[in-house]
Parts: C-alpha cells; sequence; structure tokens
C-alpha cells in the first residue's frame, strides 16, 4: 500500500486530459455531446428561459396555437407548452442521471468484486443477478412505484434496482479479461488485497466499458421514466414529465400537435445525444458496444 | 467438457435461474407492505373475518412453506386464484399470453428477418448511402419511446386514412379471429422497436467479419460479393447477435406493455397493468414467473443455437456464460 508504483497500461486513456483529446476527430461524440449539454443547459436555465409557470392554469387560454405569449401554444388546461417541456427537461434529467450514475456505480462496483473473487461467490452473484434480469423491467418497475407512491426517490430507486444486474453482467465480462493480466498478478504477489486491487488496478481498466455503459443505460432510463409516466406510474399530475405530457396531449393531436410533438422531440433529441455519444465514446475507447446492447 | 455435458449444463442453469427467479417474486410479493386479507376486506372487517381470511389464503403459515405448495402448484400450472375475479389465473394468463403472441410472434419474425438483412447490407456497404439511411433509420427508431410510434401510427391509419383499427373495442372477450385487424398496428410497432437494436448489432458485427482474414481470402481467390457474405462472412457474423436477438424477443413477451396499453389489446402487457392497479397479487406472480421463464428459455435457445453453429463453443467455456 504504501509503494507508489502503479502498472499503467498505454492503450486505455485514464487521465481527464487524455479523455478530452479522444473528442478530437469524432463528430459522433462531439455531436453527442453537444446534444446533451444542450440540454442540460436548457433545464438549468429553465426557470428563468420562459415567463410562464409550467403548472400555472389558465382556463382563459385553453389548446392555443403558438403566440407570441406562448411560443408552442398551450395545453387542454391553458398550460404553456415550452416551459412544460423545458421543466420535463429537469424532471427527466433529475431522474435519469442519480438512478443511471447509482446503477451503473453499483454494478461495476460488484462486478468488479465478483470476477476478482473468481470463486463460488461469484457463481452465486452471477445466478442471483440472472434470475433478477429474468423479471421483467416494466413489471418490477410497476409493483415497487405503485407500493412505495411514485416520487422522485421513488423511481429512481426503482430503476437503480432493475438495471444493476445489467451493469453487473457487462463490467464483470469485462473484469474477468483485465484479472489475466500481468499486471493484476504483480499486484497479487506484492500482497496487495483485494479491495487495493480492485480500485487501482481493475477499475482503471474497465473505466471505458463503464463509461460506454453509462451513456447507453442513460438513453435507456430516459425512454423508461418516459414510458411509467406515460403509463400513469411515474411523475404524478400537474408534473412537468414528457412521458406525462404524451399521454395528457395526444387525445387533443389534432387540435394542438406541438403539446405532444414538443415533447416527444425534447426526448428523442436528448436519447439520440445520449445513443451518439456511447456510440462515439465506444468507437474512440475500443469498447464493443452494439454487441451489449439490446432492448431492456 | 463434450457437447452433450455443454447443453446438460445450460439446461441446468437455465431451470436453476427460473426457479431463483420464481422465489424473488414470491418473496417481493410477500413483503408487499400491507395485509392482503384487510385490503380485501376493507377496513371495517372484524378482526374475526380476516383472520378467517387469512387461513383461506394460507396467510398464517410461514413463507417457505407457503413457496414450497406455491412452486409446486405453478409446476403444474396452478398459479392461484385471483384476488379480483375469484377465478383461476391460469386460464386468463393462458388467452392473454396467446394474445401477446399474436402479434410478438409476426413482429419477431419479421423483424428479425429484416434487421439481420438490413444489418448485413449497412456492414457490407459500410460508409456509403445505403448504410448512413439504414444506421440513421434505426438511431431515430432507439430514440423515438413506442408510445409515440404507436400513437402517430394510429393518426396515419386509424384516423386519417382509417383502414385500420386504432384499439380492441371488445377487451378481453374478443376471440383471436376478431382480433387479427387489430393486430397489424401494435406488431408494426413491436417490429420497428425491436429491429433498430438488431439492426445495429448485425452491422457492426459484419463489419467485423468482413475485415478478418478469411473473408479477404475469400474475396481474393475470386468469390463474387454476395457468395462471400453469404458462405463467409454471414455464419461468423451471427454468432454475436444471437444474444441480442434472444434478449430482444424475451424483452418483446415482457415487455409488451406500452403497446397494449395504447391499443387496448388485451394480451400479458394489460393484464400487468391491471393486476397491480388492482393489487392482484397472484396473478403478478404469474405474469412474472411465465415472464421469466420466457427470457430464460429464449437465452437458452440463442446459447443452443450458438452451439450448433459454431463447434468451438462445446470444449471450453463460454467468455462470459
Amino acid at each position: 500500500m504504501t509503494t507508489p508504483e502503479r502498472e499503467q497500461t498505454p492503450h486505455t486513456p485514464t487521465t481527464v486530459r487524455d479523455r478530452f483529446s479522444a473528442l478530437r476527430g469524432s463528430p459522433t461524440l462531439v455531436v453527442g455531446l453537444a446534444l446533451v449539454a444542450l440540454h442540460v443547459l436548457l433545464a438549468l436555465t429553465a426557470p428563468w428561459a420562459t415567463g410562464h409557470d409550467p403548472v400555472v392554469t389558465d382556463s382563459g387560454d385553453v389548446l392555443s396555437w403558438p403566440t407570441a405569449a406562448h411560443w408552442l401554444g398551450t395545453d387542454q388546461y391553458g398550460r404553456d407548452i415550452l416551459s412544460r417541456v423545458l421543466h420535463g427537461g429537469r424532471y427527466a434529467l433529475a431522474v435519469t442521471g442519480l438512478a443511471t450514475t447509482v446503477a451503473v456505480a453499483a454494478g461495476t462496483l460488484i462486478g468488479c468484486f465478483t470476477a476478482y473473487a473468481d470463486n463460488w461467490l461469484d457463481e452465486v452473484v452471477m445466478r442471483v443477478m440472472d434470475a433478477l434480469l429474468s423479471i421483467p423491467t416494466v413489471l418490477a418497475l410497476l409493483v415497487v412505484v405503485t407500493v412505495l407512491d411514485p416520487d422522485l426517490w421513488v423511481v429512481v430507486l426503482a430503476i437503480t434496482v432493475v438495471y444493476t444486474p445489467a451493469v453487473t453482467r457487462v463490467v464483470r465480462g469485462a473484469a474477468r479479461a483485465v484479472i489475466t493480466q500481468d499486471y493484476v498478478t504483480a499486484a497479487r504477489a506484492r500482497g496487495e488485497r483485494a479491495p487495493s486491487i480492485v480500485v487501482r488496478e481493475i477499475l482503471p481498466n474497465v473505466l471505458d466499458v463503464v463509461l460506454v455503459e453509462l451513456a447507453m443505460r442513460a438513453s435507456w432510463v430516459v425512454l423508461l421514466v418516459a414510458t411509467l409516466s406515460f403509463l400513469g406510474f411515474g411523475a404524478n399530475p400537474p408534473t412537468p414529465d414528457w412521458g406525462l405530457m404524451v399521454e395528457e396531449n395526444r387525445t387533443a393531436l389534432t387540435v394542438v400537435p406541438l403539446g405532444t410533438i414538443a415533447p416527444v422531440v425534447a426526448l428523442a433529441t436528448l436519447v439520440v445525444g445520449l445513443n451518439l455519444s456511447a456510440d462515439g465514446l465506444s468507437k474512440r475507447l475500443g469498447v464493443d458496444r452494439a454487441q451489449q446492447g439490446a432492448a431492456a | 467438457m463434450n457437447g452433450a455435458a455443454a447443453v446438460g449444463r445450460r439446461v441446468l442453469i437455465a431451470l436453476l435461474t427460473i426457479v431463483l427467479a420464481s422465489l424473488f417474486v414470491f418473496l417481493a410479493v410477500q413483503a408487499l407492505p400491507g395485509d392482503v386479507a384487510r385490503q380485501l376486506l376493507g377496513q371495517d372487517a372484524t378482526p374475526e373475518a380476516v383472520a378467517a381470511l387469512r387461513e383461506t389464503l394460507g396467510l398464517d403459515r410461514d413463507v417457505w412453506s407457503r413457496y414450497a405448495d406455491w412452486l409446486l402448484g405453478a409446476v403444474r400450472g396452478d398459479f392461484g386464484v385471483s384476488l379480483v375475479s375469484g377465478a383461476p389465473v391460469g386460464p386468463d394468463l393462458l388467452t392473454a399470453f396467446g394474445n401477446s403472441l399474436l402479434i410478438a410472434v409476426p413482429a419477431v419474425l419479421v423483424g428479425i428477418t429484416l434487421a439481420l438483412l438490413l444489418g448485413v447490407v449497412a456492414g457490407v456497404r459500410r460508409g456509403r448511402a445505403a448504410d448512413t439511411a439504414i444506421s440513421l433509420t434505426a438511431l431515430v427508431l432507439m430514440s423515438v419511446p413506442e408510445f409515440m410510434m404507436a400513437t402517430v401510427l394510429v393518426l396515419l391509419f386509424a384516423i386519417l386514412f382509417p383502414v385500420l383499427p386504432a384499439v380492441v373495442l371488445r377487451g378481453s372477450e374478443a376471440t383471436p379471429v376478431e382480433l387479427l385487424p387489430s393486430v397489424v398496428l401494435p406488431a408494426v410497432v413491436l417490429t420497428l422497436a425491436m429491429a433498430a437494436y438488431v439492426v445495429r448489432s448485425m452491422r457492426s458485427s459484419t463489419i467485423d467479419v468482413m475485415s478478418r482474414e478469411f473473408v479477404v481470402t475469400a474475396e481474393l481467390k475470386g468469390l463474387s460479393p454476395l457468395q462471400v457474405v453469404r458462405r463467409h462472412a454471414l455464419p461468423s457474423a451471427l454468432l454475436p447477435v444471437l444474444d441480442v436477438v434472444a434478449l430482444n424477443v424475451a424483452w418483446l413477451l415482457g415487455g409488451v406493455v406500452v403497446v397494449e396499453n395504447v391499443f387496448n389489446y388485451p394480451g400479458m402487457g394489460k393484464l400487468m397493468i391491471e393486476s397491480v392497479h388492482n393489487r392482484d397479487l397472484p396473478m403478478i406472480e404469474a405474469i412474472a414467473v411465465v415472464s421469466a421463464a420466457v427470457y430464460v428459455l429464449c437465452n437458452l435457445a440463442a446459447d443452443m443455437t450458438a452451439l450448433a453453429l459454431d463447434p468451438r463453443l462445446r470444449t471450453r467455456r463460454r467468455r462470459s456464460a
């Protein structure tokens, strides 16, 4: 523990500076990150960007087309659609950011440790994870959310529980390839203990897989959060949420199409941004992303 | 490890996974807060009535013996009695499952075929117009939620050009024949949603294989491009895509929730939402276990296909098995 020497692999960038240099020459990554950054910016500035409260109703001005006062029109309760879309981004990004980060962190730790253990524990954990994976995502989410009443933290918790097994599986696969390397054997020979080896030798070398996983899971979580709200199990009305907005406005699709189209465009651009980021990252970091991917 | 042992090991693991999943589902449902008996009888029920119902439901016995009973029943197809209708869960679930298959099977057949084909085309023509078009379409389809695809299709084909029914009006009493016209739109949505992932996977796998030495050799010895792809590249390229296909098929059977709810289609996804709403615990358990079994069996089928395609897998442990 006291010796400062650390094995560095030359091909995997681990410093912040290396990561930024990965941006150069990858238009996919740049476009993807730009889209995500734009969404973050809009979400942060939402309270000041429009002069309207997203939940204030106005019975005198319902189902209006775009006007000078309401740039994207109003919904059936006279709420400003633009303001609801922008505030919807806050909700989507908050839930997605929290849930994805926690799920990926948990899955990464479990995956690395079980891969390193490589014994009965590994076998047991993987069987448990496989069994959890086989239970349908949406059903598990619905049950958790129904039981605990839907609020932001419950949705975050539910998504974390549902996605951790999938992340564990992917990271474990990557970690198993790492533990056969000489620098892990060397660390073991030096007498380093398991937590130290996992954190200092394995983790830096599966970071590329983890990053791609983060971007990819995030794109699914955005869709999942919206889907939950659409089904009536996510955000409570009148919370501005994209899925909820589509559900509320789709019956009036032919009257005020923007009420449905605007949240979907917002949602789709965010997901495209996350997907392009994942594509770009996996290409730059040499992680075979499409093979990991599947609908969840 | 020889072939038969490899097959046997995988079948055993699959069975174990299903049993474990059923245990988790059972324990999770037991852990739900609130007394089922009290909930069913309402707040003003006498303590005696609650106790009597608890006994009938078997809630007074310990968890493990109840799990054993429930598992033995489930193996025989007896999932208990619905808390809402009082009818056995099995037959209702079977009908809903059949209805879901009615939209899922065409979606799988058309979706997978189309996706594999387009994936190969995009992979072979990498960077050309065809690839760009296919990849972009797949990316957009991945990014638009299914409920939006469903809404748009309803708008197009049921409202603007009324050729297909928008929703199923008869609900769960409809016979399969009555359902047929309503099958088209949900099946199309599922096809598109699923195909997007398979296209991407197949494209990347094709690109990978096309640069390998044996494919280059086949090209150099003068085979036509079609022959190179069909006889040399395709079998290798299919292998890694199998898992993705299996995952998507499994997702389809368990995750038809959104589509069935938009179209009011009486399948397993709709049943799922209804039973969660009504807190119909035996039904939730049954749906979860059946979906888990479908998921595991799809993965098992993918593993078996991989074993058949690639003899090397029969002799050593798979990388991430």
